[in-house]
Formats: C-alpha cells, sequence, structure tokens
C-alpha cells in the first residue's frame, strides 16, 4: 500500500499501457505456449453435457491457430495449451534472495575445501591442507552470513536451533552447519600454531593445537559431504517445480560442484608438486556436475525448459563451459603454476555459474503457471 | 512411531501430531456455485484477525482487485468471466458468427501484467499476458469496472451470453501440509482441530514455507519480515465460535464444520447440482486420497481448478523426501570415494 500514490493511479497506468499497445496482446511468450482461439471453455456447446476435457493438451488438427502467430519457429517441445487465472502464477515463487544462491556456492566451497583440507593432512601436503582449511573457515562464516541475512527476521536465526526435523532440510542442515562450522574453525585456527612462542601459556597452544586441528579437521571432513548435498533437498523438497522433479540430480550437481570449488582452491594455493590430488578431484567433480547439469536439461521435458532459456541458460552454458576449461588446463598444466592456478580459478567461477543458474532456473519455473499447470495435467491424465 | 501414511496417503492429521483426545477434525466447504462475490469474507477476516490492508489499487483485470492470497489477504476472492451459456440456457446468439474480438485479449494481456504493492513478498506477481488473453478470448471482456453493459459499444450482433464465476480462496489446511513439513524453527503447528497454524512469536522468516505450499498460499510481511497466512480462526474455533469468514458470509458459500459432515453436505450438493443440469459442478481437495491427503478446506468449482488459480493435481513435496534423502546420502558416498581415490590413487 503506498499512501502517496493517488488511488486509481494504477489504473490510469494500465488504460494507457493498453492504449499503447494499440489493442495488440502481447504474444512473446516462451517457445512452448501456443496462443490457440480456445477459450477456457472450447467446447461450451458439449459442457451442457459433460465437463470439458484437459485443455494442455497439444493443439491437434481442428484448433485454428490464431493469425498463425505463436507457430513460427519449429518447437521441440510440443506447444502446451493451458488455462490459468489471469495468466498468474499458481505458486509464490521462492522469496530467497541471491544470498542463497550465495550460500549454495559458499557451503559446497566450505565442504570441497575442508574435504581438500583432511586429504592433504593424512597424506602429508601441507600446503593443500592449509589452503583447505582456510577457504574452508572463510566459507563457512560466508555461509552463516548469507544464511543470517536472508532470513525475514535475522535477530531470531536462533530459533532454527529449538527443533531438529527429518522433514525439514533445512532444520537438518542447520545442525549439519553447527557441526561443521565449529571443527573447521578449530582446524583453521590450529594453522597459527607455528607462528606461536615456544614458551608460556601461548607455547601450550603451539604444542596442543595441531592434534586439536587435525581431530577438528577430519571432523569438519566427515561432516562436509552431507554439507555439501543437503542443499540438493532444500531446493527439491519444495513445490517449486523445476527443482522438485530435478531431485534425483540436484545432490550429485551439487556435490560435484563442491569437489570442483574444493579442487579450484587446491589448483591456485598449491605448487603443481602437490596439486596432483586436486586434479583428480577436478575430474570426478566436474563428471558429477556436467552429468547432473545434463540430466537437468533433458531429462524434465518442459521442466527442463527453465534451465536452458534466459539468465538460467546462460549462467549454466557458462558453467558448463568454465567446468571443461578449468578441467582441460588442470590436466594439461601439471608443470605450470599460472595454467593450474587459472584453471583453479575458472572451475570456482564455473561452481559460482552453476549454482546461480540452478536456483535462478527453479524461480523462473515457478513465476509461469505453465510449469505448474501443464505437467499436473499430464500427471492426471496418466493416471486416469 | 509414526504413521505409516505420515507422508502421504490418507490420515487424520491431529493424532497423528500428537493429539490425544482431539476433537473432531474441522474444516470449510466453500460452495463457490452460491458464491456472490461480495468479498464479506475478505473484510471479516481482515477485521478479526488485525490484518493490514494489502494495497488499494485497481489490477484492470477484472472486478478482483485483491489478486491472489497474501500474507495481509487470507481470503481472496476470485472472479472469473466466461463467454459461455451458464447450465442449461441457450446461448442467445448460438448460430451467430461472433468471432473474438481483439479488444478483450488485449485488456486481459495487459492487466496480468498489472501489480499492486500488497506489502508482503512475493505478494502478487504479474503473470503472463499470453495466458490471461487465452483464458479471456471471449466475445467481450468486462474486468474493466465502469465498462458499459456487455455489446452496448460493439452492437447487437457481437454479443454472447457469459458466466461470472466467484469463488473465496483460502488456505487449504492439508492433511499433508508441506509448509508444516518443512517449517525449520516449529514455528507452523497442528492444531487439535487438525488445521494448520503459524506462530507468529516463532517464526523467523526464513520463507521455506513459502516455496514449499503447492497452492501459493503462504506469504511472508514484508514490514515484518515473518510468514503469514489464514490460522481458520484458531482462536474463535478453541471458543467454540464459527471462523469470522463463514459467519460473515450472507449466502452459506463458506461453510464451517467437521470435516467429515462437511464431506457429506458437499456430496450431496453435486448430486443436486448435476441434477438441476449443471453437470461441470465439482468437488476440489475433498479426497483424501489426493497428493496432499485432502483439504481440510475444500471446493465445490464450477470449472477446471486451474481457471481458479488452483493447481489441477497438487502433491506434497515431502512425498518424495525419503528418496531424496537416499540420492543425497549417495551423492555424499560417491562424494567421499572420489575424494580418497583423488589422495590414494595416482602418482603426483
Amino acid at each position: 500500500m503506498s499512501p502517496d500514490r493517488p488511488v486509481g493511479a494504477l489504473f490510469r497506468r494500465f488504460r494507457d499501457r493498453l492504449a499503447a499497445d494499440g489493442g495488440v496482446p502481447a504474444e512473446s511468450g516462451s517457445r512452448a505456449t501456443g496462443v490457440g482461439p480456445g477459450r477456457t471453455d472450447s467446447g461450451a456447446h458439449e459442457a451442457r453435457l459433460a465437463p470439458h476435457p484437459p485443455r494442455d493438451t497439444a493443439p491437434t488438427t481442428g484448433r485454428r491457430r490464431r493469425g498463425g502467430k505463436g507457430g513460427g519457429e519449429q518447437l521441440n517441445v510440443p506447444p502446451a495449451e493451458f488455462t490459468s487465472y489471469y495468466g498468474r502464477p499458481v505458486l509464490k515463487p521462492p522469496v530467497w534472495k541471491w544470498d542463497i544462491a550465495a550460500y549454495l556456492f559458499t557451503g559446497g566451497l566450505a565442504a570441497g575445501s575442508s574435504m581438500l583440507a583432511a586429504g592433504g593432512q593424512l597424506t602429508g601436503r601441507p600446503a593443500l591442507r592449509r589452503a583447505g582449511r582456510v577457504t574452508s573457515l572463510a566459507a563457512v562464516s560466508a555461509s552463516a552470513y548469507f544464511l543470517i541475512n536472508d532470513l525475514g527476521r535475522p535477530s531470531r536465526f536462533h530459533h532454527m536451533l529449538r527443533v531438529a526435523k527429518v522433514t525439514s532440510p533445512m532444520s537438518v542442515g542447520t545442525w549439519i552447519l553447527s557441526a561443521f562450522g565449529p571443527a573447521a574453525g578449530l582446524a583453521a585456527i590450529a594453522e597459527v600454531a607455528p607462528r606461536l612462542p615456544e614458551r608460556g601459556l601461548l607455547g601450550l597452544g603451539r604444542r596442543l593445537l595441531p592434534p586439536t586441528g587435525h581431530a577438528a579437521g577430519l571432523v569438519a571432513a566427515v561432516t562436509a559431504p552431507a554439507l555439501a548435498t543437503y542443499t540438493g533437498v532444500l531446493l527439491a523438497d519444495t513445490a517449486v517445480p523445476s527443482w522438485h522433479e530435478a531431485y534425483p540430480e540436484l545432490p550429485v550437481i551439487f556435490a560435484g560442484s563442491a569437489l570442483a570449488s574444493g579442487a579450484g582452491v587446491g589448483l591456485l594455493a598449491a605448487p603443481p608438486g602437490q596439486a596432483g590430488p586436486a586434479r583428480r578431484m577436478a575430474v570426478a567433480g566436474a563428471a558429477l556436475e556436467l552429468w547432473g547439469a545434463h540430466r537437468v536439461e533433458n531429462r524434465l521435458g518442459l521442466l527442463s525448459e527453465p534451465y536452458a532459456d534466459g539468465t538460467p541458460g546462460k549462467l549454466l552454458r557458462a558453467g558448463r563451459a568454465l567446468t571443461a576449461a578449468g578441467v582441460a588446463g588442470a590436466l594439461v598444466g601439471r608443470r605450470s603454476r599460472l595454467l593450474s592456478a587459472a584453471s583453479g580459478g575458472a572451475l570456482l567461477s564455473a561452481a559460482v555459474c552453476t549454482r546461480f543458474g540452478i536456483f535462478h532456473g527453479g524461480v523462473a519455473s515457478a513465476r509461469d503457471p505453465k510449469y505448474t499447470v501443464v505437467p499436473q495435467r499430464e500427471r492426471a491424465a496418466r493416471r486416469a | 512411531m509414526p504413521d505409516a501414511n505420515s507422508l502421504y496417503g490418507p490420515l487424520d492429521p491431529a493424532p497423528d501430531a500428537g493429539w490425544t483426545q482431539a476433537p473432531p477434525r474441522m474444516g470449510f466447504f466453500t460452495d463457490t456455485s452460491v458464491c456472490i462475490g461480495c468479498k464479506a469474507c475478505e473484510v471479516a477476516c481482515k477485521e478479526w484477525n488485525g490484518v493490514p490492508d494489502g494495497g488499494f489499487d485497481l489490477l484492470g483485470m477484472s472486478y478482483d482487485n485483491t489478486g491472489a492470497l497474501t500474507a495481509n489477504s487470507w481470503r481472496h476472492v476470485a472472479f472469473i468471466e466466461q463467454p459461455r451459456p451458464a447450465g442449461q440456457r441457450t446461448p442467445p446468439f448460438a448460430g451467430d458468427p461472433t468471432g473474438p474480438t481483439t479488444g478483450s485479449p488485449a485488456s486481459a494481456s495487459v492487466g496480468a501484467g498489472t501489480t499492486t504493492d500488497t506489502g508482503t513478498s512475493p505478494g502478487l506477481p504479474p503473470g503472463r499476458g499470453e495466458p490471461a488473453a487465452r483464458m479471456a478470448a471471449g466475445p467481450e471482456f468486462l474486468g474493466m469496472p465502469g465498462a458499459q453493459p456487455p455489446g452496448r459499444g460493439t452492437g447487437a450482433e457481437s454479443r454472447t451470453d457469459f458466466r461470472w464465476l466467484m469463488m473465496s480462496d483460502v488456505c487449504k489446511h492439508c492433511t499433508h501440509a508441506a509448509c508444516l513439513d518443512v517449517c525449520p524453527t516449529g514455528s507452523l503447528f497442528r492444531t487439535e482441530f487438525g488445521t494448520v497454524v503459524v506462530q507468529e512469536d516463532i517464526c523467523n522468516g526464513c520463507g521455506y514455507c513459502i516455496s514449499a505450499c503447492p497452492y501459493g498460499v503462504i506469504d511472508q510481511r514484508k514490514d515484518d519480515g515473518r510468514a503469514w497466512k489464514c490460522t481458520l480462526c484458531y482462536d474463535r474455533l478453541g471458543a467454540g465460535m464459527t471462523p469470522a469468514c463463514a459467519q460473515a458470509c450472507p449466502t452459506e458459500s463458506i461453510q464451517y464444520g467437521p470435516l467429515d459432515e462437511l464431506r457429506d453436505r458437499a456430496a450431496q450438493r453435486v448430486a443436486t447440482l448435476h441434477e438441476r443440469g449443471v453437470p461441470e459442478a465439482r468437488l476440489y481437495g475433498h479426497d483424501p486420497t489426493d497428493g496432499v491427503g485432502g483439504d481440510g478446506a475444500f471446493f465445490l468449482l464450477l470449472d477446471e481448478p486451474e481457471v481458479y488459480g488452483l493447481p489441477p493435481d497438487p502433491v506434497v513435496t515431502t512425498r518424495d523426501l525419503p528418496r531424496m534423502w537416499k540420492r543425497a546420502g549417495l551423492a555424499a558416498l560417491a562424494m567421499a570415494a572420489a575424494t580418497v581415490a583423488a589422495f590414494v590413487g595416482g602418482s603426483s
């Protein structure tokens, strides 16, 4: 409500826009929606005898297309005709701001780099360990910031700790983060041990910190796969059509993306001599991520469309290209510090693109009633 | 031990939520065939529950200027105009070539993109012009308040009959409520009456319920950040009173009572309407075996659900949750295995 605006201003604007449009309906819709003459009750005469048929069927012969519009280009998804309430979305699109997409990245980065750190710690690669632990702490701190900042009531973030519910992936995630965060923090703090004096109270810290960091690093690494994959369930356990239907793939994409992010940190920070495991992690992560993204973009039929169109499509394509470039660079540049670092950067950017692409693809699917109505009609028709 | 149908399937929700000696499940039956679109329910709800206004502007899409259920509109009267004969009446110009005029879909198309500041988020998101144009592609679009009577501007030959559909939408109080399942704070809870209520002193505005609702009901109030929706007047129910909207409804389109009783009454009403020659009358949300286990607030509709902005086949998202966790577990294992392999395999 805006008291500063006179009542009816909106209506006047609407009238102006209508006049400006010259009375021609806007038909710049997406490729999957045919504009038929069919009104909501095509076949009104029959309707007196029987409920009308579902209207999301592809236009078949006998249905006149108005002015031939909407059917100009060759479509790979059959045009879906559906009814809606004045074209308004059925669902409420997510209220999550970009913070949550950013958290998807930082959470995965924290998980991947703590696994890299634990590997470095156990196989005697101090550069990987140090870089992994420090990145992990930075990323998990950023995650906490993003998550709290996105709340409608940030000061009530601790209400998340009132309950533990397996039916709420966000509750599960809260507890995973509560276990992971302190462990990752402790492991990173342990990295300052060599800088402490040898004597006194701080000297005690110098002796105690490395074993504590060792244990904490292992706890973080054990929790990390859960942290990296629960976010897939977080998005899938919603009514957002393109997220929900992608539930088999989302955890795989996020696991792969987390591995690739961790590998990226290793490639950026470690000398080529120690970066071997990071290269192999990059290959494995990229394989999971690319496989998952490919499935999501092709398996879901109409619901794959939001991942291919517009900004999400661009982001996911950029993510794929950057992943491929990063893996190629990591494999080719075994001896070059510069090329390794560049491929590490490419992998990290790829993870950002993929996360934002998946996030915004889902949001786009909730904004358009087509993605709610048409698949549900098809499901009902299959059942009948 | 939770019920085998805790996530999906027929269930009595209050005992499943832990209530012992719960009263019978209460709900709404909204019979749209007698709704006159007076919006008394919207007003009564706001008055009783102290709900802020949802913007006072005209949307230009129809006589509905509320637009959707939001955090500031817990009842929403949908309004649809259709060029079709109602019941058995013969269309007056049945044989005439009354093709669609271009003006109506155009105004619907532009109107679909109109939105107003409801003080909530996402509130009333803009719709798409194309499906709106298709919806209104009849001979005359009466959505513009203050417009002339049908056909006056265009001449008698372009007139056809039409009907108005009105429907008071509300939170469905699902048997399997996704909002309740995903709430990470325990703010949403199941009452002893089987309804679903937000505790505003607990909600921290995480927004998960908003993405989870298959009906697009629950919404976030912008100035306070919390999620709000219909409580089915929990305070009145506790005192044995009828919810404000049902109390205010002048045509008994909104009926309140024990759900079993309402379902019987609704079945009889549909049978009566079918007898009287309204074959398109159908119930929505009454079936305990549907995707959400049946709604606590169900409807008698005169057209397909999506015409009223309702999803045609909603399924609670948590039905698939066990499979989702399984996939996440597999992905986590793959991730751990890949890391181990990366460190122990290879030469460098």
